[in-house]
């Protein structure tokens, strides 16, 4: 397996792995709080659109040629790991709240107990929200499993990554019986930007028609460089926040 | 025509999301960098300055004070 390979499945993993702790927490919340029947046929309905999604777009996006490929995905890749990344800084500066699995866990449960009652048959709450809160997170991992997989010629390879992760996922909260709120999700989605944007950066440059000095080997120049370049950027934000903070103190 | 508009709505939050500079600007960087790798210079430096420079510009709109 070479190192882009194993790049690419690190990347897919842990994309999908933060995606599906965000949708566990919705479907367990929906679930233990209403009907698990309804809910777990929204979650079925939702996976069902998702593979269609995949059928359609994952041979149009394929058979694409190499270099218009490439710009494509990785013009996508950059504006959505950009997004990540500058998320992740926000966050890690504290200059934006973190996602808290459990506060979200408890609003979902408030907002589905005082929903209505269940009147038999199938609860629309429970369907809708499953539906959409497993379309919307799927859809990311929809988008990153095609990205990456169909760049690399590797649909499979990446799928299987995504699948181990959302199986891995599942098995923890069907054990826990709770949202997975120990997971690191910030430093997940803060190592998922700076692959993103690396491999972005990479493939679009290239698909651009520039030529990387060293070939492949450039992304183990890239991707430390970007991760380094984002610390740095955290150091600085918080340092400004910090000031801030004291200034307000003095003045209260 | 609301639920065309929800549509597209949705599909500009997932693509372009919170801050449209970042696709902006890498839409730009892409035609730079294919522009100038049809000249003898050599273009693979553009996108990693320009992601640099979208990320800085991006995170401190956010960090600083309103006034």
């Amino acid at each position: 397996m070479t190192g882009t390979q194993i790049g690419l499945e690190l990347s897919v993993f842990l994309a999908c792995a933060v995606e599906a702790v965000e949708a566990l927490t919705i479907v367990l919340a929906v679930g233990t709080t209403r009907s698990w029947r309804s809910t777990l046929i929204g979650v079925a309905s939702a996976l069902g659109t998702l593979a269609v999604l995949t059928a359609a777009l994952g041979p149009a996006l394929t058979s694409l040629p190499l270099g218009a490929l490439r710009v494509v995905v990785g013009g996508l890749l950059l504006i959505f790991g950009l997004q990540w990344l500058r998320k992740a800084i926000l966050r890690a500066a504290g200059l934006k709240e973190l996602h808290d699995e459990e506060a979200i866990f408890d609003r979902q449960r408030q907002s589905a107990g005082s929903a209505g009652l269940v009147a038999g048959g199938l609860d629309a709450y429970s369907f809708t929200v499953a539906f959409k809160g497993v379309l919307l997170e799927g859809l990311e991992v929809v988008f990153i499993v095609l990205t990456f997989g169909a760049n690399q010629h590797d649909v499979g390879l990446a799928a299987a990554a995504a699948a181990v992760a959302i199986a891995l996922v599942v098995v923890a909260g069907v054990a826990v019986h709770a949202p997975l709120a120990r997971v690191p999700e910030n430093t997940m989605k803060f190592a998922v930007g700076v692959m993103l944007t690396s491999f972005g950066t990479f493939w679009g440059a290239e698909g651009a028609g520039a030529h990387w000095p060293g070939g492949e080997g450039a992304l183990l120049v890239i991707i430390p460089v970007l991760l380094a370049f984002s610390l740095t950027l955290v150091a600085v934000l918080r340092g400004r926040k910090a000031p801030a903070v004291g200034q307000r103190a003095a003045a209260g | 025509m609301s639920r065309l508009a929800g549509l597209a709505r949705g599909v500009w939050d997932f693509i372009v999301g919170d801050d449209w500079r970042i696709a902006l600007g890498v839409v730009a960087a892409l035609g730079v960098t294919a522009i100038v790798s049809d000249t003898s210079v050599s273009a693979w430096w553009i996108l990693p300055v320009a992601v640099a420079v979208l990320l800085l510009v991006s995170v401190s709109a956010v960090a600083r004070p309103r006034r």
